[in-house]
């Protein structure tokens, strides 16, 4: 039944589509009921996760032959690293409408590229086949153009370009990974898309030293992995609200997901194999031996990520860039996450993609919403002294900003801790940089919240008397989003039962097997 | 009945902050209310052990590694527990008074709900991480008071840089919890009390490996207390708290969260015994501190300054005392010291409020004469932090001297020096406060401020003096948490901590009794304090810097790497792309060459290759 998640968001996004742009509120309404189904059906399907059933559940069984020459199947289902993230596009897809009550401008086309990109994000983090998976990535990459495109601000052409740019490139990259891989794995029920068939494959370490980095750095771009980084925040501060409540809150993860669902899952010795460095060295030599090659790598990139990332958001000088650095910091601590190949850290990780999905949406719907479309600015500098007001406004920005950088009581310091304890299992060196990272993330978020919502109204005293009200649909939207957060952060196990079951299954069949007492952490 | 006592300040700050922020009188009522019935509720927990039933529930688990909400009541919790909730009560009902005319005192009593509950937390927990989570809202709920009047620049600002400082501190102590985790395997106090033992048993073959394990662990926790409790590196935000209303300063910034890094500490002595690396770390931290913050009390002219550098040098003793190796001295300290200092910073607030928000102490004067009441318990409270004889400072404060004496003597001249520095820089707070003659009209008309002040400041020194006269409530408390050897010092060494403070007061008396308007130091001397010895330059230096480098070296490389990279692939698909243009003329005779040619190379391939087309 989960499955229906998808077909409902593409049926309503053609229904949509084709109904008269003058209903506007019709529009709304249908669009307010289609979110409404997706998340009901996540959260069922949340709540009745059964955490002694099997790993998968809510699928097709052995799917559906789709193109059966490929060995291509419709296989769908979840286990419990997926469905918190399925459950996290059903709320950033509620939230998203109703912060876009407020559009105009061709209502009908905005919500049915919405509901494409839903749609299709939905469908990667089901698909249970490579090919599934892959052609629903792409179908959540398209709609971006349009809805930044047309709909965004600043820049707009030249941020939905870059942005498309860069996900294509990554999506090249890993397509090459996956006809490698299909071509390579030598499986008894022969050739085949299927995820599960291809993670028993063994593929031969050597192929797994080249064909990893392609497609774990190919889904990392979308991630906002450093150096690839750089459409995130122009993609982000050119998107229309929703849409980059979707980005930051989704799409971001689609990158990390795809990185451990393929690219871990599958070529896990590519991780954890050594590797050695043809260096130059004295006679006797024969070159440097990096142990963990990859894992090392993406760890340390990760790492550059987190402190890179809030460096930036430092020195911005707009409201929106903040955030966006700031996302580009947080998903550091996923990768990282990632890259520990610890028990700990893959929970912590899971962990980070939904609270910072949550965090990054609130914040989003903040400045884009909630602050530029009433002052008109997002000069940090002309801000300022907001928080007399809009109160409600202030209260929410300050909650989601002491929630992103970690504080306990809110969902982002369970993950934070757990990542930090697989990095200190892993690599414990990292931790130096990682703490400056923090502090720093402290002092940026402080900055931000001193500049945009307190000190005083810049010679200007009358500057936001007439600021219009906040409506009720912003007050739902934030208030559901501030509830999630305290929620998961006060009672994490809510979380983190089936995160931990499906977090063990994925490491004892996955990762350990492969390793075979190479990296003896646990 | 503990769980009571944790949330009913929880429950206060919910209904303040989601519906009562515009009742001011309301909000105000129902903190004063949950404050004062914890109180009591404290003391009847301790007078009826029966009724308390320590518990846990598991919070979260993971994989056989289980967190969990629990309560721990030993001695060490109780008498945390009975200083927090009763000063915490008077400082509620202080705070009618001092508050009364600002128009945001509902969320003034609100936050101040939120930081008992978080306080009490910290007191109450059972485990490291539960610990932590209240440290950090501990953080939270001090930003959010220092930082209350946030359209003054400078207490904006000094909740920032309490937050970030004290941030620093608590990475080390995260750091040092995780390892905590990873290494020993539980993070409860209770089980750790067995299991660090155990571990050394284990690792005994190690060499000295399991015991640098161990001391480096506790390296990293005493960063959180370096941090919270504001020693030397990391003292420089507490002097900038004092923006905070002054009722704030005196619950938070003196009598309970800043000394919650030294609870802390005494919360792990256990572990801190097998550590002898870290012990003498913490000792001559603190006993840096303890001196080092004395002597720039002696330059400061802000009445709440002095008294907040007093705090640091008060502070520094606790740890000092922690340190050598005496958790139980340090503890005493801590009580005799929450009380007196409480009541301080009260009386300064009573004089600031009468001076209509009037600092600087040398626009004060002749107080004693228009304040009978505020200054009589000033000097209550001022005998006790000089160390007079018989006062519940001096005793506290000679025993840690005591242990000092006994273990290292360098920190015993160094504590004895700040003990003759700490009554000269009271000494001269007084004379040019309190004494001669007013010094401006706000002087002149100065009044009591009534009844809800002056109340508290009256029970607050019947206690300081009551610590003394019957500390044996106290000193079975102190027994019970352990650490308090009978210590034993030659009376050549009594007869000096008794002279000490004297000799302090006195000097004041000499130099500042009668002064003018200008302080009789020598200006270099007076110069050479007062650059605190450059911590903050060093500090604003280095953040000017790194952050200057690091926007020019972003900048640059978004530049040159990040751009010249998308511009040049950006060109490399133009120029091919013209290439190809050439080869495109729309001529049917050269697509037929191409054609040809195209055959032949297969051809070419196909015979000398064999490979099969």
């Amino acid at each position: 039944m989960l499955t229906w998640t998808i077909w409902v968001s593409f049926i309503g996004a053609g229904v949509i589509m084709l109904m008269k742009p003058e209903k506007k509120d019709l529009i709304r309404w249908i669009a307010l009921v289609v979110a409404s189904v997706g998340l009901l059906i996540g959260l069922f399907c949340f709540f009745t996760y059964d955490l002694g059933g099997s790993n998968y559940q809510f699928g097709n069984g052995d799917g559906v032959a789709w193109i059966p020459q490929f060995g291509i199947h419709f296989k769908v289902g979840v286990d419990g690293i997926s469905l918190p993230l399925v459950l996290l596009t059903g709320i950033i897809a509620f939230t998203g409408v109703l912060y876009s009550w407020n559009i105009e401008e061709r209502l009908n086309e905005f919500f049915g590229f919405f509901f494409v990109l839903i749609g299709g994000v939905y469908g990667v983090f089901q698909a249970r086949d490579l090919f599934l998976l892959f052609v629903f990535y792409e179908i959540a990459i398209v709609p971006k153009y349009f809805i930044i495109a047309i709909w965004g601000s600043t820049r707009k052409e030249y941020g939905a370009m870059k942005l498309v740019l860069y996900s294509f490139a990554g999506s090249a990259l890993v397509f090459i990974g996956a006809l490698a891989l299909y071509y390579t794995a030598d499986l008894p029920g022969g050739k085949t898309f299927d995820l599960d068939a291809l993670a028993s494959a063994n593929f031969p370490v050597s192929f797994q030293l080249w064909a990893l980095p392609l497609v774990f750095v190919g889904f990392a771009v979308l991630a906002g992995m450093w150096p690839f980084h750089t459409w995130a925040p122009t993609g982000h501060v050119a998107a229309p609200t929703a849409a980059s409540m979707l980005l930051a809150g989704v799409v971001m993860k689609l990158g990390a997901y795809g990185c451990l669902r393929v690219a871990i899952m599958l070529f896990p010795s590519g991780m954890t194999a050594n590797v050695t460095l043809p260096l130059w060295f004295p006679a006797g030599m024969s070159g440097l031996v990096i142990h963990h090659f990859w894992s090392s790598v993406f760890a340390i990139i990760a790492t550059i990520n987190i402190v890179y990332g809030a460096m930036v958001a430092l020195v911005q000088r707009d409201f929106k860039f903040v955030i966006g650095y700031s996302s580009v910091s947080h998903m550091g601590f996923v990768l990282l996450g990632l890259a520990t190949l610890d028990l700990t850290g893959l929970k912590g990780s899971v962990m980070q993609m939904f609270s910072h999905g949550v965090v990054a949406g609130l914040l989003f719907a903040v400045v884009g919403r909630m602050v530029y479309e009433r002052t008109h600015t997002r000069e940090l500098s002309e801000l300022g002294g907001l928080i007399k007001a809009m109160p409600f406004v202030g209260g929410v920005f300050i909650i989601g900003a002491f929630a992103s950088m970690g504080l306990p009581g809110f969902s982002g310091f369970f993950a934070e801790l757990l990542v930090l304890i697989g990095t200190w299992r892993a690599f414990p060196w990292l931790l130096l940089p990682i703490g400056i990272g923090i502090i720093i993330t402290v002092a940026y978020t402080l900055r931000t919240i001193h500049k945009a919502f307190f000190g005083d109204r810049r010679n200007d005293m009358t500057k936001w008397d007439h600021l219009a009200p906040v409506t009720i649909q912003e007050k739902v939207a934030s208030l559901m989003l501030v509830a999630i957060l305290v929620i998961v952060g006060l009672y994490p196990p809510i979380l983190l039962n089936m995160v931990d079951k499906s977090s063990d299954q994925f490491i004892k069949h996955h990762v350990k097997p492969s390793i075979s007492g190479n990296l003896a952490r646990q | 009945m503990l769980w009571l006592i944790l949330f009913l300040p929880l429950a206060s700050f919910v209904l303040i902050v989601f519906a009562l922020l515009k009742r001011h009188t309301l909000a105000a009522g129902i903190s004063v209310a949950a404050a004062s019935l914890n109180a009591l509720l404290t003391l009847v927990a301790i007078s009826h052990p029966d009724l308390v039933a320590g518990s846990s529930i598991t919070w979260l688990a993971l994989g056989g590694f289980n967190v969990e909400i629990g309560m721990q009541w030993d001695p060490l919790a109780q008498l945390m527990t009975v200083i927090v909730t009763c000063i915490g009560a008077l400082i509620h009902i202080y705070s009618l008074g001092y508050m009364r005319e600002d128009p945001c005192r509902a969320r003034y009593f609100g936050y101040l709900s939120l930081f008992m509950f978080s306080m009490l937390g910290i007191v109450l927990a059972s485990n490291f991480v539960m610990l932590f989570m209240f440290w950090e809202l501990v953080g939270l709920s001090s930003y959010l008071l220092i930082g209350f009047w946030y359209e003054k620049p400078s207490a904006a600002d000094a909740g920032k840089k309490a937050f970030i400082v004290n941030k620093i501190g608590d990475f080390g102590f995260l750091l040092g919890i995780v390892m905590t985790w990873c290494v020993l395997k539980t993070i409860n106090f209770q089980e750790l009390k067995s299991v660090v033992p155990a571990y050394l048993a284990s690792h005994a073959m190690d060499g000295g490996a399991a015991l640098s394990t161990i001391a480096i662990i506790t390296a990293l926790l005493f960063c959180g207390a370096v941090g919270k409790s504001a020693q030397i590196p990391l003292h420089v935000w507490l002097p900038d708290a004092m923006e905070g209303p002054t009722p704030v300063s005196a619950l938070i910034h003196a009598a309970t969260m800043v000394a919650a890094g030294v609870y802390m500490l005494c919360r792990i002595g256990f572990m801190l015994d097998y550590a002898q690396e870290t012990l003498i770390l913490i000792s001559w931290i603190g006993g840096l501190t303890a001196l080092m913050a004395a002597l720039w009390a002696v330059v400061q002219d802000d009445i709440k300054r002095i008294l907040a550098y007093s705090t640091l040098s008060q502070l520094g003793y606790m740890v000092m005392a922690v340190g050598l190796g005496s958790s139980g001295s340090a503890m005493f300290h801590l009580a005799t010291h929450a009380f007196f200092k409480a009541l301080l910073f009260l009386c300064a607030g009573s004089v600031i409020v009468a001076m209509h928000h009037e600092q600087n102490i040398w626009k004060m004067g002749g107080i004693w004469s228009r304040m009978t009441w505020t200054t009589a318990t000033f000097f209550c409270g001022m005998m006790a932090l000089c160390g007079f004889i018989l006062s519940s400072g001096g005793l506290s404060k000679d025993e840690i001297l005591f242990v000092a004496w006994n273990t290292n003597k360098t920190l015993f001249t160094v504590g004895t020096v700040g003990a003759f520095l700490t009554a000269f820089y009271m000494g001269r707070l007084f004379f040019v406060a309190f004494c001669g003659g007013p010094r401006g009209d706000a002087a002149e008309h100065a009044r009591e401020n009534g009844a809800v002040m002056t109340i508290p400041l009256l029970i607050l020194s019947l206690f300081t003096c009551a610590l003394a006269w019957r500390k044996g409530f106290l000193v079975d408390a102190i027994h019970l948490i352990g650490g308090m050897h009978e210590v034993k010092a030659p009376g050549l060494v009594h007869i000096l901590l008794v002279v000490i403070p004297f000799v302090g007061f006195a000097t004041a008396y000499a130099m500042y009794a009668g002064v003018g308007e200008k302080d009789p130091l020598s200006p270099s001397l007076r110069e050479c304090l007062a650059t605190k010895f450059y911590f903050d330059d060093i500090y604003d230096w280095v953040i000017r810097n790194i952050q200057g480098a690091a926007t020019w070296i972003l900048g640059l490389w978004d530049i040159w790497v990040v751009d010249l990279s998308v511009k040049l692939s950006a060109l490399g698909v133009l120029v091919l792309g013209n290439l190809l243009r050439c080869f495109q003329t729309g001529n049917l005779q050269t697509y037929v060459i191409y054609l040809g040619l195209a055959l032949v190379a297969l051809i070419y391939w196909g015979i000398i290759h064999h490979c099969p087309l």
